[in-house]
């Protein structure tokens, strides 16, 4: 990373990670479930929670799931961490991926030297969280007309299967592999397989999408430790290195796109990372990708570069993402089968892959692996975030 | 209540399909935008009403809709190409779901896009319906 926009930054390490169990938690409440993530991570990396210089947290939307803004403040209090600086970050589903690189970009800098960047969600407090998620699109002019946020990815998946034949069959896929791999990782909401047949079954939520095309309503909080690079040895013998933290913005509202089938803020953010990193897609031993939707699996892998566009479809089909495949994708379960607790995800994508290239994934470890992606989206691509690691 | 406001402020948007243009690249905008994209300060935006005709680009039927849409399901929303170019979000009614394909021509209409409660404000906007 050093030199990248003519300044000379520092190598950042990670070496701490946690990750709450996710999924429906009625018995933990928000300020609860990040505080047990924070000390899992402080404890995971060997310091003492009053060596941290600052904090990040990842959160969409606390003020409508659990009517409470001001969350640094809490978080901090609770914590046991007062005076330390605390700082909520918020980008729809990519709160979480956009708290790393503000870490990142905080030791990079040398502002700071030991960083938490976490991510929370609490869900489920709401009966219907649905008007919460819809807040991720265009309010006045895609939700106002009664456009769901899942009915927008099925816009989505709909011109991609009219533009370049991708099937029902092959969206169920994208599902089935996640299970496979979720069903491995203990801390997934929905550990267990499922089958094509039972995709195919469940009910109609926005036409092509069906439930279990969609991740599910989750609870959940997430964490990592940065350091700088030069003094990750102190502190553990397995630091993973950030090669690159990129992000780009898109349009907020689905139409205004020129492809509704590519997110550009994907192709950006992973142009400038490969750049940053100095590395091709060929590099990229697994990744954790963005399938909020089943279809969002597959635009990812295209326009991350795995796939040509319009190939994403056949390549989960030819088993291509799975654990022993060509590029393994999601070896967590992804966001459908590990849980999307919207502000937490980001930061759970980064310590699965840090659990991966420290070869303690356990049955779900991708073999061989030396560098791993992470790829974050808010709302329908408004904003994406994209993370190297390596060992 | 924001809803009022927020209708008000809106009305010839909503009500007539009035956007803007930039005439210094000639791009058209709904919902109207006050900087165009690619001209930025240089670009000079105006007024620009649409005719409401186009094409469907995408859609989905609904069948899990918000509370405020439940008595509609299952109903229509696509993305429509507007004849002028811009694309804009609606329904699509007045047709049986399974009717609606990519590439149908469309027009809009002038309907009820929802009630804030029993007593609340009821919202009017565009919604589109298939061409004969
Ligand atoms: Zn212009």
């Amino acid at each position: 990373m050093r030199f990248y926009g003519g300044i000379h930054l520092r190598d950042v390490a990670i070496i701490g990670v946690s990750q709450t169990k996710f999924g429906e938690l009625w018995d933990v409440s928000f300020r609860d479930m990040i505080t047990e993530a924070g000390m899992k991570a402080i404890g995971d990396a060997n310091i003492e929670g009053d060596e941290l210089d600052a904090m990040y947290v990842g959160n969409m939307s606390a003020g409508l799931f659990v009517e409470q803004e001001h969350i640094a403040s809490l978080i901090a209090d609770h914590a046991g961490l007062t005076p330390i600086p605390c700082a909520r970050i918020e980008a729809a589903c990519a709160s979480g991926g956009l708290a790393l690189r503000n870490g990142v970009m905080a030791v990079a800098s040398g502002y700071h030297d030991i960083v938490i960047s976490a991510g929370v969600e609490k869900m489920t407090d709401v009966v219907d969280p649905t008007p919460a998620i819809a807040t991720a699109s265009d309010q006045e002019w895609e939700a106002q007309q009664g456009v769901t946020f899942p009915a927008l990815y099925a816009m989505m998946a709909r011109r991609h299967m009219y533009e370049y034949g991708t099937t029902r069959e092959q969206l169920a896929m994208m599902s089935v592999v996640n299970h496979k791999h979720g069903a491995k990782n203990p801390l997934a909401q929905y550990p267990r397989e499922i089958t094509v047949d039972q995709v195919l079954n469940s009910g109609i939520v926005a036409d092509p999408l069906r439930l279990l095309d969609c991740s599910p309503v989750s609870d959940g909080a997430a964490a990592v430790i940065l350091c700088p690079a030069e003094d990750a040895k102190k502190y553990t013998d397995t630091p993973i290195y950030v090669k690159a933290s990129t992000q780009a913005s898109g349009t907020i509202a689905l139409h205004d796109r020129h492809d509704i089938t590519t997110i550009d803020s994907t192709v950006h953010a992973a142009k400038k990372a490969y750049e940053m990193a100095g590395m091709t897609p060929k590099d990229i031993g697994g990744v954790e990708v963005h399938d909020c939707f089943s279809i969002n699996g597959i635009l990812a892998i295209e326009d991350l570069g795995f796939v040509k566009k319009g190939q994403g479809g056949p390549a989960i089909e030819d088993g291509i993402t799975e654990l022993d495949g060509r590029i393994p994708v999601n070896p967590s379960g992804g966001l459908k089968a590990r849980g999307h607790p919207l502000g937490a995800t980001g930061i759970a994508q980064a310590a699965e892959i840090v659990w991966q290239l420290r070869g303690d994934a356990g049955k779900r470890q991708i073999e061989g692996i030396e560098v791993g992606m992470t790829h974050n989206i808010g709302g329908t691509g408004g904003t994406a975030a994209v993370h190297i690691l390596s060992r | 209540m924001k809803d009022i406001v927020r209708g008000w402020r809106h009305i010839q948007q909503r009500y007539n399909l009035i956007g803007s243009k930039c005439s210094q690249c000639g791009n058209v905008f709904f919902p109207s935008r006050v900087l165009c994209p690619e001209c930025r300060r240089k670009g000079k935006i105006e007024d620009f009403k649409f005719s409401g005709e186009g094409k469907i680009h995408t859609f989905s039927v609904i069948h899990t809709p918000t509370d405020e849409f439940k008595t509609l399901a299952p109903y229509v929303v696509a993305i429509i190409k507007l004849e002028e170019g811009a694309q804009i979000t609606s329904q699509i009614v007045d047709c049986d779901p399974d009717m609606v394909e990519i590439g149908d021509d469309v027009e809009m209409v002038f309907r009820k896009i929802k009630e804030e409660g029993e007593d609340g404000v009821i919202s009017y906007g565009y919604k589109f319906k298939l061409k004969n």
